[in-house]
């Protein structure tokens, strides 16, 4: 039989490959090529890659990284794949993959006894220094648990000893980790490119100087640098009503700053990563290769927390997307290729690029996309230069407010007759479907706000009937409850009751099925809104509902941001029983206000925004004022700059992208030769 | 406004070429969905001048026979590809392995001669080995005895429309059990024919449950040894290729009746 890959030769040793153990369970679990390994561009080290000291200490540098949601999720993730490929290209370190397993797998790895894996090397998380964890989403964190729990890892950062790894976390919802401050061992805030390769190098030194103070020390040296959270060395104080009075660095915990710094990677293009893409066997839901255009957003969007804490905006160079393209495709083979951004029509070169990018691929089969929602005609030229003779199917527009009062309070700054006047130009151009995003729950949002949705819609339908002369032309309002979010101007806002959000939803459903001419032609899809209040409730939560995590996964929480898996009772009840000896509760944490003095649980953690000027925007928002984008008027004190001492980095460049030649070499080297 | 595509339509097919594969180690959990996906991003990859059907969503000309289920081995697979250009058998043969990841691996790549019946209707039947790892060859023995004195042996498989039952006696040619080399695991051969629907190995693993209460240990390793025009005669079956080999007057791979030598 051929050899297993998977297969080491030193069983029980540390780094050893549990692939033997595996292969049965293998058997019997739905979709098993997603625990195998081996995708495409993935990579398995030597264990001791680093080598040895002079004395004997063991250097290398191992990371597990993980990204908490089943593999068809978690594979594309950019973030874990980006720090995969970061880590592996140092010749003294390696990083290998682990995803959340399914119920079944949990199961079988219960009964056998087999801990959490990583999916390269099939070795246990255990064996790893750093076990670093991407959490984009707060309804990952009982999959956290559930690895922690299945490796054999302590739970608590407290029952953790020498020879534990040191449990990391990282992503967008790292900018508050209290909730999650018993389970991590530290927080790293912003962009993790260089962050990880930091951590990396202080690991290699506290190893060759023979690991002083242990653990411990070597927590404390990572604090130190201002640029990794460590809650331990944090006591939080509490008022008699339950509001936090302080955070502060514990006094065992000297030379640890007040409040960590994010980070954040200038010069983009010095960074093309991920080079070579992961590309799973198995299905996962983005089949494409994904380009980050720019990073950053100053659209100013209150609602959103992408937006705040990515600041500022730094651009990769048209060429530089192009050369990403080019070698990404030659490493994968992927027949799409997505433009990612958080408003990717905003790139100063977005047409160059367009035009560039269309010519090059002509007639190559490959698939063009710009994932942007920005509601102008513009942005229809773009979609109409991406798709050159392809089929125009439907296009995705995001005004995410109702009503024009309502975008002026969330800083979406989109006239009703830009919206028309954009829709007719998609449908003009052969464009036969709609996607409209929208969010309910907005603050100062009245049943009046969101019933005007239906309003659009169906003016939406009537223009499309009208310039196309068809019938069969579609709107899809995809609509979900608005959550607030840490370093937003909305983060002290109130989030609407679930019965309150529910009820809305109903209307706006009525409003738009009541009227026969329209009600075939509208699609309408929303999201309850229990869920997003458990998504609330971990969002602006602090470290007294890490109680409730562990509750509810202690009750059979796993997989929360699928619907199938989600228990909306359960957290209820977990959130009960944990609170019950606390002055607080789910609706103190969620659809309560905060006050402008009241100490949020992530205040110290740095994002660069200024405090006053977060709330200065919250008022402005109640009181309809809009705020401009710094890319083309000046600034406007955000604060980010300053304190993170960086700079807008956009171009245009000015270049363009040249024609490709190296498809056809490759064909040549296949041809008959007669 | 019905849109139709624009520019020329794709360059027709001046060739059509016969690939079997194997898939091997850990990629025998990958599913024949999941091939297909890793396949065409390798023709990508070694830029293969694919040819491509029509309209809006146009798609490369492959075409996939009979694929062995997840989680079972193979050493023979098989799939036909069109191209928009003539190329070199054997050095598509090269460039798609080193495309491909490792465990999917090309063996034998053939040109089909215009005109020939086409390849499905040689796969008659397959040649399997199953692997009992831990379990003595006497058992084994016994139930294949038992099993091959019945005249039928009906098992029920879920299937996407629901449970359907079917004779599997019927479709076994041979069935061995012997002793690996090593001792260390049974070793069961089975020549089965092609049927509607298909007997699977786990289907003949089921029948010798019913028949006998055969239970292995562990799920038995399964491995596709053959597929191909079935000669009853000697319960051998023959390389589905042969033919085309003959006619490009090239030599291919390993003869399939000795695939086993690879095992």
């Amino acid at each position: 039989m051929p050899e297993r890959p998977g297969d080491r030769p030193l069983p029980g040793s540390a780094g050893s490959s549990l692939f033997s153990r595996l292969e049965p369970l293998l058997e019997q679990v739905s979709k098993p090529i997603q625990y195998v390994g081996g995708e495409l561009n993935s990579i398995v080290k030597d264990w001791n890659c680093g080598g040895v000291g002079p004395d004997g200490q063991e250097l290398t540098v191992r990371w597990a990284l993980m990204y908490p949601d089943a593999y068809e999720v978690a594979l594309p993730n950019q973030g874990v794949m980006i720090l995969y490929e970061v880590i592996n290209e140092r010749p003294d370190a390696l990083a290998e993959r682990s995803y959340s397993v399914w119920p079944d797998m949990e199961a079988l790895l219960r009964r056998e006894g087999i801990s959490q894996f990583t999916v390269d090397g099939h070795r246990a998380l255990g064996d790893f220094d750093l076990f670093g964890v991407s959490m984009s989403t707060e309804l990952g964190y009982t999959n956290l648990l559930t690895a922690l729990d299945l490796a054999g890892i302590p739970l608590h950062s407290r029952d953790r000893v020498d020879g534990d790894p040191i449990v990391i976390v990282g992503g967008h919802a790292a900018f508050n980790p209290e909730p999650v401050a018993d389970f991590i061992d530290a927080a790293i805030v912003g962009d993790g490119e260089q962050a990880v390769l930091e951590v990396s190098d202080l690991l290699t030194t506290w190893k060759s100087q023979g690991r002083p103070g242990g653990r411990h020390g070597l927590l404390l040296r990572l604090a130190r640098t201002g640029g990794v959270y460590v809650p331990a060395f944090y006591d939080v104080d509490y008022l008699p009503d339950g509001r936090i009075k302080r955070v502060a660095p514990a006094t065992s915990a000297s030379g640890v700053p007040w409040r960590v710094s994010k980070h954040t990677v200038m010069d983009l293009d010095a960074w093309p990563y991920p080079k070579k893409p992961l590309v799973p066997l198995a299905e996962s839901v983005h089949e494409r290769m994904s380009v980050e255009i720019f990073r950053g957003c100053t659209r100013g969007c209150r609602f959103c927390q992408a937006g705040m804490i990515t600041r500022p905006v730094r651009e990769r160079s048209i060429t530089g997307i192009g050369e990403m393209i080019e070698t990404g495709l030659a490493a994968t083979g992927f027949d799409e290729v997505g433009l990612l951004s958080l408003s990717s029509a905003d790139h100063s070169e977005i047409a160059e690029i367009a035009k560039g990018l269309a010519d090059r691929y002509e007639g190559t089969q490959t698939g063009l996309s710009l994932p942007s929602t920005r509601v102008d005609a513009f942005n229809i030229d773009l979609a109409n230069e991406l798709n050159r003779g392809g089929r125009r199917s439907g296009l995705t527009f995001a005004p995410e407010g109702g009503s024009e009062r309502i975008r002026r309070v969330i800083n979406k700054m989109v006239s009703e007759d830009d919206l028309i006047s954009t829709v007719g130009a998609a449908y003009s151009a052969g464009w036969r479907q709609v996607k409209l995003y929208f969010m309910c729950g907005l603050p100062t949002e009245t049943d009046e706000d969101v019933l005007q949705i239906a309003d659009l819609a169906k003016r939406v339908i009537e223009t499309g009937r009208r310039i196309s002369g068809q019938r069969d032309i579609r709107c899809t309002v995809s609509i979900g409850g608005f959550i607030p979010k840490p370093h937003t101007p909305f983060q002290w806002c109130g989030q609407l009751g679930a019965p309150e959000t529910d009820a809305r939803l109903q209307k706006l459903r009525e409003a738009i099925r009541s009227d026969k001419r329209y009600a075939s032609a509208i699609g309408f899809r929303y999201h309850d809104g229990q869920p997003g209040i458990v998504e609330g409730l971990l969002s602006r939560g602090d470290r007294r509902v890490g109680k409730v995590i562990e509750a509810a996964w202690r009750d059979g929480a796993r997989f929360d941001g699928w619907s199938e898996h989600f228990s909306y009772e359960r957290w209820m009840r977990a959130a009960e029983e944990a609170l019950a000896d606390e002055p607080v509760d789910v609706a103190w944490y969620t659809t309560r206000e905060r006050g402008e003095s009241e100490v949020l649980p992530w205040d110290h953690l740095d994002s660069g925004l200024d405090k006053d000027w977060l709330w200065q925007d919250w008022q402005d928002a109640l009181n309809d004022v809009e705020v401009e984008d710094c890319r083309w008027t000046p600034c406007f004190d955000c604060g980010v700059c300053p304190q993170m001492d960086t700079n807008i980095e956009i171009g245009p460049t000015g270049k363009t992208l040249l024609p490709l030649t190296v498809v056809k070499a490759g064909k040549a080297n296949l041809l008959e030769r007669t | 406004m019905a849109r139709t595509p624009e520019g020329p339509p794709p360059a027709p097919s001046v060739q059509k070429l016969r690939v079997r594969y194997a898939k091997r180690g850990r990629l025998r959990f990958s599913s024949t969905r999941d091939f297909q996906r890793a396949l065409e991003r390798a023709l990508r990859r070694s830029a293969v001048p694919m040819a491509f059907s029509a309209g809006f969503h146009p798609h490369p000309k492959i075409s996939y026979a009979n694929a062995a289920p997840t989680g079972t081995a193979s050493e023979a697979e098989y799939f036909e590809i069109s191209v928009n250009e003539r190329i070199d058998p054997q050095r598509v043969r090269t460039a798609l392995n080193e495309a491909l990841p490792e465990g999917l691996d090309v063996l034998e790549v053939v040109e089909a001669p215009p005109g020939s019946p086409a390849l499905a209707d040689r796969l008659q039947a397959s040649d399997w080995v199953m692997e009992f790892r831990g379990m003595p060859v006497g058992s084994l023995t016994d139930a294949v005895a038992w099993l091959l004195a019945q005249e039928r042996v009906e098992v029920t498989r879920v299937m996407k429309k629901g449970p359907r039952t079917f004779d599997v006696r019927s479709a076994v040619v041979s069935l061995v059990a012997s002793p690996a080399p090593d001792g260390t695991c049974a070793i069961l051969r089975a020549v089965v024919r092609h049927t509607t629907p298909t007997v699977r190995p786990d289907d003949v693993l089921t029948a010798l449950y019913s028949v006998a209460a055969l239970t292995p240990p562990t799920p038995p390793l399964v491995t596709r040894l053959a597929q191909g025009p079935l000669h009853t005669a000697n319960a051998m079956v023959a390389d589905p290729l042969a033919a085309d080999q003959d006619v490009n007057g090239t030599i291919g791979g390993d003869a399939q009746g000795s695939a086993s030598s690879e095992v």
